[in-house]
């Protein structure tokens, strides 16, 4: 395995690096960043997929007493809705980045285990594909994105839409959990030399700490889907309160893992602003430790919080108040990040390009979003509140204006390095402004609606309870959004059509990437850079009187990469084979000899790989 | 711009401050029956003065953070060729000031927020009123054991003496949710939970299921009317003087906990016969209704007397069932007309729920109607 491991040298031997084309060559790469394009398309059309169920969800709600969805079909969006956006558009879309730039911003080659990055990914498609197929049956999960006990019970839930969800999710934790093991060493071991952790970018740091969140949160999840499909396929019952099982169990073990998860979405995008707003103020990151430490913080109350989403259960007031008062305590880091964030634009001399739009926006949308957090982490007022619109109003200003403007932010900063062609500034801000008026007019009147007593997951309300015309407003703000993202599309396509002659460093970046050519050629780095401080590139510009100029594309003749290997997809078909033969054998209690095949699969995939020599 | 174009300035105005007045009814809680920000009872005051506490630190925090933000954004602005700006990597003073005030403001809603939880977490004391609340997917059971009386999808309540609630589900997670007096407590079928309110301004409300619970969540509402004490006793008199439980399915308390065990619940019920005692002189489609009600096996499911009723039975007691504004959990209106479609095509109107389609012709929905329209 020693040869699998990146050298961080020079090798000299003879090897060419053309860019290796086609479909083969995309099935089988190891390149993190190609695998970081897999990734972040893959996850925008599941966002789009997401964002049409939402769109229905809307007309729905349009008016009251709607029949445009039927009860069953609305449970189904809105499950699908949340699951999707969560476990398949903003994980994977911060996974993109993860893979495309951390090695970029800490002077690596790669991912310290590039098959295992491969195999992520196509686990995460498999498991996003598993969830979906569901559709085809006409057998969406239907039970909520949190698929609290007991109505996932085989007695009140005998289809199959909960096992598409449950063993879905089940799938989608093994990517998350690979890559989470890969992107820790990769920080803690393939770091350019001379960037201490005090050196590294601020998105190096928050996907850091994000990969700890993933690795201690998943397992519990992972544990609860075990217990769950015990109940549901072998008559156990550990849920199931009829046979002595508990209901509020699963929201213990849920929150546990659902609440980290919260974090695990916001911490990239917090990261990306963190790169964003220091470039367009011209200006280093006002109070870095500050930031690390809190995001540390945040990251480790994350864990002390969980109850918060289960007051209404009556935990008593000891309980209550404890998870109150770490509630709140997590505003304190938090608030220190917003001020960083401003206190790095005092003084600066602010150039608004698109990325900045967003990143502004970000700050503007997550100051809401954390305020309206803190009105229900009071016990006797979030009675009230949880389970309304105003929830839903709170968690889609943290997860859309915060995580999606913040990724929306990457996007446009990324973009020329990702893909060597600059987006229209013009269709940006076009994009920015659509997006904002459209997702404040779809979601602050949650707020009232919701404090107005509209509860949430209604398939539809009665007239006569006064939710008509706020309904409407958020129904046709909604449109503008969608709209706000046909803008983008058409962006893209535009920048397709023309010449990919992004230079190497159009914001005047700070961080390494921008030292190479856009896009990167496969080796990222001729040489590996040494560091000397934070912001190294601005540190290498720092000084001159001429701009650098543009780094040469070279032949890269000896630098050691390793193979393209098909391995990590077959043994990704095999693992979602064992899970959709594990789904038969729960349903029909025969098929056996699936589930043995399927792990044979598996096992011949895993064993291969193994085994491939070092080429 | 074509509306700028197009329109003349007086018509712009005008549907300005047309679409300011919709959105300032839209928001007004007046206007909203189901309203948290209207609280008419203790319990729900608790609640509302803490959210207008922290409402007010959150729209100082609001409007003085957006402020400086907006500040910065037109006070910044560089142009390409600006010098770089003076590179400032922090500031421990102010860094700790904006550590320090955060914390002090979370103090200050921290310490009303943990005298409101355990306030809340009290036991409603002596002489409350004690209802049972049982939530059935997708419908609400109430029992007064104090008056031995059950009832469903209407909860009555006197004014001025605390009502405590005791509460459970026979089946999936619930939320019971009474926004005016009190707020929410799940319920569950494997605990009791509680919550307590009382009600100070008579009136009828809506209510509703606040945790998802299945198919027809959106459809398991309730009504709460409270009432002067006098009109309270009064329906309590009333109800007790309903047809009492007939003496051959007389099972007191023991009766079966869990709509989903409904089967047991039919089979004890098979044979009941329907309500005995003084009816009133009615007409030949009552007495075909009475028929039909058991002939068409309505009353394995549903019980027509509020005394010593069973717990827990699998459809919702109809004793006042007549009475009641709403049928089928705040489905429809309780109409003649919609009494008969909901009747004839229960599945149609709220698929999903335990109600078979019975096939009733149109001349049997309107034999039923008529008996069950007696019920009050």
């Amino acid at each position: 395995m020693a040869t699998r491991v990146l050298d961080q040298q020079r090798v000299h031997a003879p090897a060419a690096h053309g860019e290796k084309t086609g479909v083969l060559s995309w099935l089988t790469t190891v390149d993190h960043k190609r695998i970081g394009i897999l990734y972040g398309a893959t996850a925008f059309f599941f966002f789009l997929m997401g964002g049409v169920e939402a769109l229905l969800l809307r007309i729905q709600l349009g008016a009251p007493n709607n029949t445009f969805l039927s009860a069953e079909r609305y449970n189904e969006l809105f499950t699908m809705h949340g699951t999707t956006m969560i476990f398949l558009a903003i994980m994977p879309l911060s996974a993109m980045f993860f893979n495309y730039m951390i090695p970029l911003l800490i002077g690596a080659r790669d991912v310290a285990f590039p098959r295992l990055n491969a195999f992520s990914y196509w686990v995460f498609l498999l498991g996003g594909l598993f969830l979906n197929v569901s559709w085809l049956f006409g057998a969406a999960p239907d039970q909520g994105w949190f698929g609290y006990a007991n109505l996932t019970s085989k007695q009140f839930s005998p289809g199959p839409n909960v096992d598409f969800w449950m063993l879905g999710l089940q799938i989608l934790g093994i990517a998350s959990l690979a890559a989470a093991v890969n992107f820790f060493v990769t920080v803690i071991n393939l770091r350019a030399p001379g960037m201490n952790l005090m050196r590294m970018p601020m998105f190096v740091w928050m996907s850091f700490i994000t990969q700890v969140l993933l690795l201690l949160a998943f397992p519990v999840i992972t544990v609860a889907l075990i217990l769950l499909m015990f109940d549901r396929f072998f008559g156990t019952h550990f849920f199931v309160p009829s046979g002595g099982g508990d209901p509020i169990l699963w929201q213990h073990l849920f929150w546990i893992f659902g609440h980290p998860e919260v974090y695990i979405l916001i911490l990239p995008a917090f990261g990306i602003i963190s790169e964003v707003l220091p470039v367009f103020s011209r200006k280093p990151l006002f109070g870095y430790a500050a930031m690390v430490f809190s995001g540390v913080f945040i990251a480790f109350l994350g864990f002390g919080v969980w109850s918060h989403h289960m007051f209404s259960t009556g935990m008593g007031p000891i309980a209550d108040t404890f998870f109150a008062l770490t509630t709140m305590l997590i505003a304190v880091p938090t608030g220190v990040k917003i001020f960083n964030w401003i206190g790095t634009m005092w003084g600066g001399s602010l150039q608004f390009r698109t990325p900045m739009y967003f990143a502004v926006g970000f700050i503007a949308m997550f100051i809401i979003g954390g305020l309206s957090g803190v009105m229900h982490a009071s016990p006797p007022a979030d009675l009230q509140q949880t389970d309304t619109y105003f929830v839903v109003a709170h968690f889609h200003y943290v997860l859309f204006g915060g995580s999606i403007f913040g990724l929306t932010a990457g996007a446009y900063y990324w973009w020329p390095k990702m893909f060597g062609r600059m987006l229209d500034e013009r269709l940006g801000k076009l994009h920015f402004w659509l997006m904002l008026i459209g997702f404040n007019l779809t979601f602050f009147p949650m707020h009232f609606v919701g404090l107005n007593g509209m509860p949430r997951r209604v398939y539809t309300y009665p007239e006569g309870l006064g939710f008509e015309t706020l309904n409407q407003i958020e129904t046709a703000g909604s449109f503008v959004l969608g709209l706000a993202f046909v803008v983008f599309l058409y962006n893209i396509f535009q920048s397709w059509r023309k010449p990919a002659n992004a230079p190497a460093d159009p914001w005047n970046g700070a961080t390494l990437e921008w030292s190479i050519p856009s896009p990167p050629q496969e080796f990222n780095f001729p040489e590996i850079p040494v560091v000397h401080g934070r912001d190294a590139h601005w540190e290498a510009k720092r000084g001159r009187t001429t701009p650098l100029p543009e780094p040469a594309r070279v032949s890269g003749a000896g630098i050691h990469l390793p193979n393209p290997s098909y391995w990590p997809l077959i043994t990704a078909i095999g693992l979602t084979a064992v899970f959709t033969a594990l789904m038969v054998l729960g349903h029909t209690g025969s098929h056996v000899w699936a589930v043995v095949a399927a792990v044979l699969l598996l096992f011949f995939g895993v064993f291969r790989w193994a085994f491939e020599p070092a080429g | 711009m074509l509306f700028r174009t197009v329109a003349p300035r007086s018509l712009r105005s005008a549907s300005a401050l047309g679409l300011l007045a919709v959105v300032l009814v839209a928001c007004s809680p007046e206007h909203y029956p189901q309203t948290t920000l209207l609280p008419r009872g203790d319990f729900a005051q608790i609640a509302d003065h803490l959210l207008d506490t922290t409402v007010k630190w959150a729209l100082l925090v609001f409007v003085l953070v957006e402020g400086v933000l907006v500040y910065s954004i037109f006070r910044f602005r560089g142009k390409p060729g600006d010098p770089e700006p003076q590179q400032t990597h922090g500031n421990t003073t102010v860094e700790i000031i904006w550590t320090v005030i955060p914390a002090l403001i979370l103090a200050a809603i921290a310490v009303p927020t943990v005298k409101a939880i355990f306030q809340t977490s009290s036991s409603p004391g002596k002489g409350s009123l004690l209802v049972e609340v049982v939530g059935h997917q997708w419908w609400w059971e109430f029992r007064y054991p104090e008056f031995n009386l059950t009832t469903a999808n209407e909860l009555h309540v006197p004014v001025g003496r605390t009502v405590s609630l005791r509460m459970g589900s026979g089946d999936v997670i619930h939320s019971f949710w009474v926004p005016q007096f009190a707020a929410k407590r799940d319920v569950f079928a494997n605990r009791e939970t509680r919550l307590w309110f009382k009600a100070e301004v008579t009136g009828e409300y809506p209510g509703q299921c606040a945790e998802f619970c299945g198919v027809q969540h959106g459809r398991m509402a309730y009504r709460i009317r409270a009432q002067t004490p006098e009109e309270f006793s009064a329906w309590v008199a009333h109800m007790q003087s309903l047809k009492a439980q007939p003496a051959s399915t007389a099972r007191g308390d023991s009766g079966v906990k869990t709509a989903s065990q409904g089967a047991t619940v039919q089979q004890s019920n098979q044979g009941a016969a329907p309500s005995q005692g003084a009816a009133p002189s009615q007409g030949a489609d009552y007495a075909t209704g009475e028929k039909l009600f058991t002939a068409k096996g309505c009353v394995a499911c549903h019980a027509l007397y509020a005394v010593n009723a069973p717990k827990g039975m699998v459809g919702p007691n109809l004793a006042n069932v007549g009475a009641r504004s709403y049928i089928a959990a705040g489905t429809l209106k309780n109409t003649d007309e919609n009494l008969s479609h909901w009747i004839r095509d229960p599945q149609g109107v709220k698929k999903g729920v335990l109600m078979p389609n019975l096939g009733l012709t149109a001349t049997e929905a309107q034999a039923l109607v008529a008996f069950l329209r007696a019920h009050k």
